[in-house]
Formats: C-alpha cells, sequence, structure tokens
C-alpha cells in the first residue's frame, strides 16, 4: 500500500442523531472512532503512509502514530475499504 | 409494546418508488396486487423529498431508490438531489434497460452515489428468458456505463434452479464488469416467487456446488469483489434474522406512500398499515401497529419464547410472512426452525420442486391462477 484511498463510493459522514463518526459505503455503514476519522480523512490518494503518519504525529505533539495508522489501513484494506491509489 | 426509549432508531429506508417495470421476473419481490388501483396512485415529487427529510432526521443513513423500475420515474434526478440534501447514502436498485447516458449523467450530477444492476443470468437468452424482456445487452452496457462515470457498481443476480449452474460465469462476468459488490440473493420466497415456488426451487447438489465455487472465488479474487451469499433459507434448518428483526433497522415505503417493516408484510392480514400521506414516519416508526407488532420479543409463542438455542436475539424468530404463509399464523415461530411444529412443511416444498413454467410478473390481475 502506497497511497491509500476510500474505495469508490466510499463517504465519510457525521451522524448527528446518534453522535457518531461513520463511513457510509455501498450498502453499508461503518461505525468509526476519532482516531480513525483522522487517518481516514488522509487517505485521499495523493499522500503516502509515511506522510499520513507524519502528518498526524505533528498533530499529536509527536506522537509516534506509525504503529496505529499503519494498522487501521492495512485492517480496511482487508475489508476492502481502501485501496491503493496507485493500483 | 416496547417504549419509545427502548426502540432502535432506522439506518435503512427502502423507497418502492414505482411497481411499474419493463421486466417481468417470476421471482419478483412486489406483491401480487401490484397492479391494483391503491398502487398506481404514486406519491408526488413533495410527498418524497418530505419523507427524505423525515427519514434523515430519524437516524436513516441509507436509501434504497427501486421498484419496480425506479427509472420509470422521471423525477429521479430531483428525488436524488433531495436524498443529497437530506446527507442520505442514495443506492439506485435497477434493471439498468433505461439507464442510459444522458440519464445516468443527470444523476450523477443530481448526487446519487451507488447503482446496483441486476442481471437474470450470465448467459444472454436465459437473462432474457427468465426476465421474460430483451434486456441483456442493455443491462450490460448500463453496467459498463456506470463504471465508466464513476459510480460504484453492484451486480445483483437472484439465483434458483434456472441459473445456479452458471455460477462460474456469473462471477466471472461481475469481475470483468468491475463490480465492488456482487448480490447473490438466492430466491426467498415471497411475493412472484411463491406462485413460482415448484418452477424456482433449487436442488442441494445445485447449491453446494455453487457456494464452493463462490468460496473458490473469494479465495482467489479477495476483497476488490465483495461477495454477498443470501442463504437458501428451504435448505437451513434455522431461520434467517429477516430484515434484521421486525421493525429494528429498516422501513419500506410503497409506491403509494403506505409504511411496511418489510417488502412483504401486506400479506399478514389484520396488519394495520400507516401511509406517509396521513403520518409522519417518526410516529409510525414509533407507534404504529404495523411496526410494534412484531418488534422486540415479548410477542413469541414457543418455541422462540424459550429457544433451546438461546438465538432470540440472534434471529428474531425468523420470518413473519413466512410464518404466516406455512401456519397460517404470522406471529409462530419460522417454519424453518427444526423446532417448528410446521419444519415438514418446508421439506414438503423442497420435494415438489420441478423446475417447470414459470407465470410471469404482470400488473394484469392474476388472480385466476391463484390456488
Amino acid at each position: 500500500m502506497t497511497r491509500p484511498r476510500l474505495v469508490t463510493g466510499a463517504r465519510l459522514h457525521y451522524d448527528a442523531v446518534r453522535s457518531q463518526h461513520v463511513l457510509l459505503v455501498p450498502e453499508g455503514i461503518v461505525r468509526l472512532n476519532p482516531s480513525a476519522v483522522a487517518v481516514l480523512e488522509l487517505c485521499d490518494g495523493e499522500r503516502d503512509l509515511d506522510a499520513i503518519v507524519g502528518t498526524l504525529s505533528e498533530r499529536y505533539d509527536g506522537a509516534d502514530v506509525s504503529d496505529d495508522v499503519r494498522g487501521l489501513v492495512s485492517a480496511m484494506s482487508a475489508k476492502g475499504l481502501v485501496v491503493d491509489a496507485d493500483v | 409494546m416496547p417504549t419509545s426509549s427502548s426502540v432502535t432508531r432506522p439506518l435503512t429506508l427502502i423507497a418502492e418508488l414505482s411497481y411499474r417495470c419493463p421486466l417481468r421476473c417470476p421471482y419478483c419481490s412486489n406483491p401480487l396486487e401490484i397492479g391494483k388501483l391503491a398502487y398506481r396512485d404514486e406519491l408526488v415529487t413533495g410527498d418524497w423529498v418530505r419523507v427524505f427529510g423525515e427519514a434523515a432526521r430519524l437516524g436513516v443513513l441509507q436509501l434504497a431508490l427501486t421498484g419496480g423500475e425506479p427509472m420509470l420515474r422521471r423525477d429521479l434526478p430531483q428525488l436524488c438531489e433531495a436524498a443529497r440534501d437530506a446527507g442520505l447514502y442514495t443506492s439506485l436498485i435497477t434493471a439498468g434497460t433505461l439507464f442510459d447516458a444522458a440519464r445516468a449523467r443527470e444523476l450523477r450530477r443530481a448526487g446519487l452515489d451507488h447503482v446496483q444492476i441486476s442481471i437474470q443470468s450470465s448467459d444472454p437468452d436465459d437473462n432474457d428468458r427468465i426476465a421474460g424482456n430483451r434486456s441483456f445487452v442493455k443491462k450490460i452496457a448500463a453496467a459498463r456505463l456506470a463504471r465508466r462515470l464513476g459510480f460504484p457498481l453492484t451486480i445483483n443476480c437472484v439465483l434458483h434452479r434456472h441459473n445456479l449452474d452458471r455460477i462460474d460465469e456469473i462471477l466471472e462476468l461481475a469481475l470483468e464488469l468491475g463490480a465492488q459488490r456482487l448480490e447473490l440473493a438466492n430466491t426467498q420466497y415471497y411475493g412472484w416467487a411463491v406462485l413460482n415456488q415448484a418452477a424456482l426451487m433449487p436442488t442441494r447438489e445445485q447449491l453446494e456446488h455453487a457456494e464452493a465455487a463462490v468460496n473458490r472465488f473469494r479465495q482467489r479474487v479477495g476483497p476488490q469483489l465483495d461477495i454477498l451469499w443470501v442463504l437458501p433459507d428451504y435448505y437451513e434448518d434455522l431461520p434467517k434474522p429477516c430484515m434484521g428483526g421486525w421493525a429494528r433497522t429498516a422501513l419500506v415505503v410503497v409506491p403509494n406512500g403506505d409504511v411496511l417493516p418489510c417488502q412483504a408484510a401486506s400479506t399478514i392480514p389484520g396488519l394495520a398499515i400507516d401511509n406517509v400521506r396521513e403520518r409522519s414516519l417518526e410516529w409510525i416508526w414509533n407507534e404504529s401497529d404495523a411496526f410494534t407488532r412484531f418488534r422486540g420479543t415479548d410477542w413469541m409463542q414457543e418455541p422462540c419464547r424459550t429457544c433451546p438455542l438461546g438465538r432470540q436475539q440472534e434471529d428474531f424468530g425468523g420470518c413473519r410472512c413466512q410464518a404466516m404463509r406455512l401456519t397460517g399464523d404470522a406471529a409462530a415461530t419460522d417454519p424453518v426452525c427444526r423446532f417448528s411444529a410446521d419444519h415438514h412443511q418446508v421439506a414438503q416444498a423442497r420435494d415438489a420442486a420441478h423446475g417447470g413454467e414459470f407465470i410471469y410478473r404482470t400488473l394484469r390481475p392474476i388472480a385466476g391462477r391463484l390456488r
């Protein structure tokens, strides 16, 4: 996975009725915690994984977020929700 | 009746915009009475726009625009815009025959999120025979067009005795078309499929062969094509969680504005059905007879009441419409369940299968052909 993006048709959405972030996909709803939202917002098909890690690390005062980011992207990709923009 | 505070909020609105359709599929899930006057009195644009807003405020996130054939509604782009404005994720469930470039682009601009196109078989002649309409070439063109315009594409194929043996071809076709999802919906016996049950019912060997093919394909292709295999419940011995539980996650609004907990609920006698022309969606969800009758578990009888497998919250007693049809009591355990006293009826239906001629869907009266 070099430059991750959301699969075609996936859309981040804030469900105001339930106060919950979700990823809306064809016929599906994936509930997201705030840190997952922060990662997925950066999966734009332009940034590579290192850039996403760098951006978030900066946002969280230099915290080491590499394993969390890679773990989330890998789990979402196994479900077909995140794909590689270069493939 | 559960109190309002214990009632979950719906996630999905199934909007059956019209029962008109150029196809005549013998397993159509629409009611047998689609020709009756009441259903021809379709909601107008403004009604649907209001319903979408009410649905979003109630908690609905997913909207399915279906029918019949939703493309027959000339106001479809306006409806997609209204759905987008309400914040709904909108899917178009179409046969594809009217999905041409001009209309598809218009829907894309209007904010439609996802296109689902049905095929009846991977074989053109079989497709056209099952659909009762020459449609295969148009469907394939529509699927390619949807992908070209950047829509995520789902291919849907209802499976039965007459197409299960083509499962490998159906899987390959979906992959070649660039589909992201493939719904392999083993026929569920509601609507027109009841009339055609003996013709449609597959053999156990057909199902086992097809399921093995699906599993091999999943192994080979991975997550790029998500395959939904809808269980053939007549070959199961525990019931399906029909609709994810009665009035638990979804609402169906039919062409004239009646609101139901599932597409087949109008077959349950004595169920008082309310209409969006007279009541708000919120009232109907929380208070109406149709939605509260079988919500939760308090209505359950034996063997569900003391389920030996503790599956009350897993299968919700199965399907109310199937219980009604096979036992005459909508509150009975779904006879698919091996603990049901009527389970033998499911075995009898399997044995009665013959694969004979279809009775095609029609808007004309069919009363003479019903038992």
